[in-house]
């Protein structure tokens, strides 16, 4: 076991350099982006907040911004501030964009959660069920599904959820992550799952069939490989080959595969989040786009790599749990 | 070799095909064994010698049952004089028939060895088999291992050790000895005629007529799909001259001590099968009978050739 | 065997021609549609389909059946543009990481990375920000997140070919790199490439909705899906059901008819993968 722990602190450690580098440069790349776009985040703040802008407030907005630095300083100067923990305020909500991502990410958090463990656990489900019956009609059935799953834009499939279940059958909600007017503290969990069901359904949809085809081919290649055939000689049972040598090959590679798609997932809660007005991440960065929102665009761009980076980390560090060729081989 | 041995399994005519569906309605129908007989009895070892493609692996699932979904199976096959009917080949196999696989792709590279070994049996029988192990001069750490951590003579000893944890009466033997060196194959072989002498019945499924000649009472010489001589293993080893098939006679000269000149022509594709004599195309002394008729299996000088004319 | 075999290439090319056919068709009528099928009637405003009506009206009182055919013609071209530009972006990248050159290697290798570290669609949300929205910043956003897998085809191809002794006797012979880009390289990529910009298209398509949808692609006034399904949105409550739902099925079929055309290619390209 001491080997593992050392292992997987240098998987940890290799990976962390990587994810440094590639974050400062999604950090360079969004920086020249909104750079380049013909919004400028200072007269965006100062419009937003209409004529009671003081000469002070110009000042500090413009000396975050740099304003009149060049291009290669003004990217450190911001780089600095936001690696002191200062990302700006937002000039939508007049707060700072730290706040509102820690906030917006607690409810984005639980719509991902709740949609990641449903398709995780829903696409492994099927993708066994597919593999056992290959060829036969179960899997034919669950493969086309799946395949007309990922041809279904998230957000239609969003809009007929919401006017089946909200509008004509008024089970739920029509959005809002709690009950409109309900102050914070009030809010039950019964009620924000209530809210978060269609939403989350609706972003699991999006990712479970790649689960499903990928679980359906790795249990394929277990079920036809020579170690399956010979526990079928050693008169082992089809149920008790599923569980001795169909999981053991199949639940790490899928549970990897979940972790490996938080980028389809954050990118899917735009989408869901929008349709359902969900106050999350996802919705926060479509307004802040369309409004301007230079430093909440920034922000929530640079949290989602992050986001996506601790998955990557996540899924790497799975594969060095599982396969004993790298687990044993080092100790 | 007593003649009053137990026939412990009995294959008569055995065809075993399959269909490819291709799309639509048609298909395809490979016949990967046609008519084929074997007997085995107790404290034998029994080769089943070809060239590799010959469809010596489908036998061995079709006498444990195993054979994929497309497959049809004709013919009758015995163990201990009744019939071997799905039921009784799930009841039986990994228990009275056991299968030794070819090589350490056989084990699941996930689990450790040991666990494995002892199968998905209830009650677990890790004692014994830690015996069995060590009998079989498995250090005590071997079943910590993954099979990628095995040698090829250590993942060939785990195979053999779930025959003899099973206590099978019948083993059949899937190549057992490519990839290892000569001393090796012949510890190999030695553990399968030792089990052999202790009243187990051993079919050795191989391509190596050479040591297959050294352990095995009887060589059945396979054929695309079926045998075309079966004879005792002494005649191999006298000479061309013993044995009853072109086939055989052209295997032996193929040999490297004995000149080593190959079989002209290739196997028939399964799908495509001739209509008479299987090995017709290929026979120096075919007849025109040969090419219309399949030649019946006949007893010649204590053994049985399927050819008009061997002798 | 091989009579089959025909059979089934056959049949394949009936498929993709099926799929390529109905494809064109409803581009053409979307493009050659009379702009008086688009105005509005207030008369006729929110009517549920009907047989004068297909799909209803908006309640702009627009027939949302032709608008919904302009607007997957309009996907239909995003699609097919930003489908270009991504195979051109993915060939110069796939040529440059396969040139031999590691550190051209690696920094296309790294370069996909940075892209699949930002999820997909805040990356196009930024990248149209930065273009100022509108259709520019729609393609370029498309094209940017789009050429990843395309560029690995190219680079396995182009190291594969690289390989073969052909390759290396031109080279030997002195011929430039170009001339040997031209005549041995580029006839056996086009055809895979051309297969890996139709597998494109469909995704691109779902991409434009998803972008428009989010108010960030086309102008509201164009009758793009996504700006229709957008629209619909504010009058679901009110259960006018159709405009949510009838242009969303009809990209639906569109996308899958797209993925069909682009699987059958696949397939007729490369008979081995037609196993699974």
């Amino acid at each position: 076991m001491k080997g593992t722990v050392g292992r997987l602190a240098r998987i940890v450690a290799a990976y962390s350099i990587k994810m440094v580098l590639l974050l400062l440069a999604v950090s360079a790349v969004a920086f020249v982006l909104v750079t380049a776009s013909p919004v400028d985040p200072v007269q965006q703040y100062v419009l937003h907040m209409g004529t009671a802008v003081s000469s002070e407030q110009r000042e500090e907005i413009e000396d975050y911004w740099g304003v009149d630095e060049p291009p290669a300083e003004r990217y450190l100067h911001w780089l600095s501030r936001v690696l002191h923990g200062d990302l700006g305020e937002s000039s939508l909500y007049r707060r700072p964009v730290a706040d509102i991502i820690g906030e917006r990410f607690l409810n984005s958090l639980a719509l991902m959660a709740a949609a990641w463990t449903l398709s995780s656990l829903l696409g492994f489900g099927l993708g066994c069920l597919m593999g056992r019956y290959r060829g036969r009609w179960p899997d034919r059935l669950l493969k086309s599904l799946c395949y007309i799953l990922s041809s279904v834009p998230a957000f239609w499939l969003g809009l007929v959820l919401l006017l089946v279940f909200s509008v004509w059958l008024g089970w739920f909600p029509i959005g809002f992550s709690s009950p409109i007017g309900a102050l914070r503290g009030e809010v039950t969990l019964g009620q924000r799952l209530y809210h978060l069901a269609l939403p989350a359904l609706t972003l699991s949809a999006l990712s479970f069939s790649n689960i499903a085809l990928h679980t359906r081919q790795k249990l394929i290649e277990v079920l036809e490989s020579d170690y399956v055939l010979f526990a079928r000689a050693r008169g082992e049972g089809e149920w008790a080959i599923l569980r001795r040598h169909g999981l053991r090959g199949v639940l790490f590679p899928a549970l990897s595969l979940a972790f490996a798609s938080f980028s389809e997932l954050f990118g899917g809660s735009v989408l869901a989040e929008t349709v359902f007005s969900y106050p999350g991440l996802g919705s926060a960065v479509a307004e802040a786009g369309l409004g301007g929102d230079v430093p909440l665009l920034l922000g929530i761009t640079l949290f989602s790599a992050l986001f996506v980076c601790v998955g990557n980390l996540i899924a790497n560090l799975l594969y060095g749990v599982v396969d004993p060729k790298i687990r044993e081989v080092q100790e | 070799m007593g003649q009053a041995a137990e026939a412990l399994l009995e294959i008569r005519n055995l065809s075993v095909s399959f269909h490819r569906y291709g799309n639509g309605f048609a298909q395809e129908e490979l016949k990967a064994i046609s008519d084929l007989s074997l007997t085995v009895r107790r404290g034998e070892v029994v080769a089943v010698a070809g060239a590799s493609g010959s469809g010596k692996s489908v036998l061995a699932s079709a006498v444990l049952g195993i054979l994929p979904g497309n497959a049809a199976v004709e013919g009758q096959l015995l163990y201990r004089g009744e019939a071997l009917t799905p039921g009784r080949q799930r009841a039986l196999r990994g228990r009275e028939i056991a299968l030794v696989p070819q090589s350490v792709s056989f084990l699941d590279p996930l689990m450790r060895v040991g666990v494995q070994a002892d199968g998905s049996r209830r009650p677990r029988q890790t004692e014994r088999r830690r015996q069995i192990f060590r009998r079989l001069g498995l250090p005590e750490e071997t079943e910590k291992l993954y099979p990628f951590q095995l040698s090829g003579g250590m993942a060939r000893r785990v195979l053999v050790s779930t025959a003899l944890l099973a206590d099978a009466q019948l083993i059949i033997a899937d190549e057992p000895t490519p990839g290892m060196g000569l001393g090796q194959a012949l510890e190999a072989l030695r553990m399968f005629r030792e089990m052999a002498d202790e009243g187990r019945g051993v079919v050795l499924i191989t391509h190596d007529i050479d040591l297959a000649v050294e352990f095995a009472d009887r060589v059945a010489v396979f054929y695309a799909g079926t045998t075309v001589e079966t004879a005792p293993a002494a005649d191999f080893q006298r000479g061309e001259d013993a044995l009853r098939h072109p086939y055989s006679k052209a295997l032996w000269r193929a040999l490297p001590q004995n000149g080593f000149q190959p079989v002209a022509g290739h196997q028939p594709y399964a799908g495509s099968l001739p209509v008479g004599c299987l090995f017709a195309p290929r026979c120096p002394c075919r007849t025109e009978e040969c090419e219309r008729k399949t030649p019946p299996v006949r007893q010649v000088r204590g053994g049985e050739v399927r050819c008009f004319y061997g002798a | 065997m091989r009579r089959r075999n025909g059979n089934r290439r056959t049949e394949l090319v009936l498929l993709a021609a099926v799929c390529a056919a109905v494809l064109a068709v409803a581009y053409g009528l979307g493009i050659f549609l009379p702009a008086e099928a688009l105005e509005g009637n207030f008369l006729q405003a929110g009517q549920p389909p009907s047989l004068e009506h297909f799909f209803g009206t908006d309640s702009l009182g627009r027939d949302l059946f032709w608008r919904t055919l302009k607007g997957l013609s309009v996907s239909m071209a995003v699609g097919i543009a930003a489908s270009l530009v991504s195979a051109g972006v993915a060939v110069l990248a796939g040529l440059a990481a396969a040139s031999g050159s590691k550190i051209a290697d690696a920094a296309v290798g790294w370069l996909t990375d940075l892209v699949m570290s930002v999820p997909h669609t805040v990356l196009v949300l930024l990248i149209s920000f930065a273009l100022g929205r509108g259709l520019l910043g729609l393609l370029a956003g498309i094209a940017a997140t789009h050429w990843c897998s395309l560029a690995r085809l190219v680079r396995g191809e182009v190291l594969k070919l690289r390989a073969c002794h052909y390759v290396a006797l031109s080279r030997r012979l002195g011929k430039s790199g170009g001339w040997i880009l031209i005549h041995h390289l580029l006839p056996h990529l086009l055809p895979q490439l051309l297969v890996g910009m139709v597998l494109t298209f469909p995704h691109a398509i779902l991409h434009e909705a998803s972008i428009s949808f989010l108010g960030y692609g086309l102008p509201p006034e164009q009758p793009a899906i996504g700006i229709i399904l957008s629209e619909s949105l504010r009058y679901l409550s009110a259960g006018m059901w159709w405009p949510a739902l009838l242009p969303g099925a009809a990209l639906v079929l569109l996308v899958l008819l797209a993925d069909k055309l682009g699987s059958c290619l696949e397939r007729l390209l490369d008979p081995a993968s037609a196993q699974e």
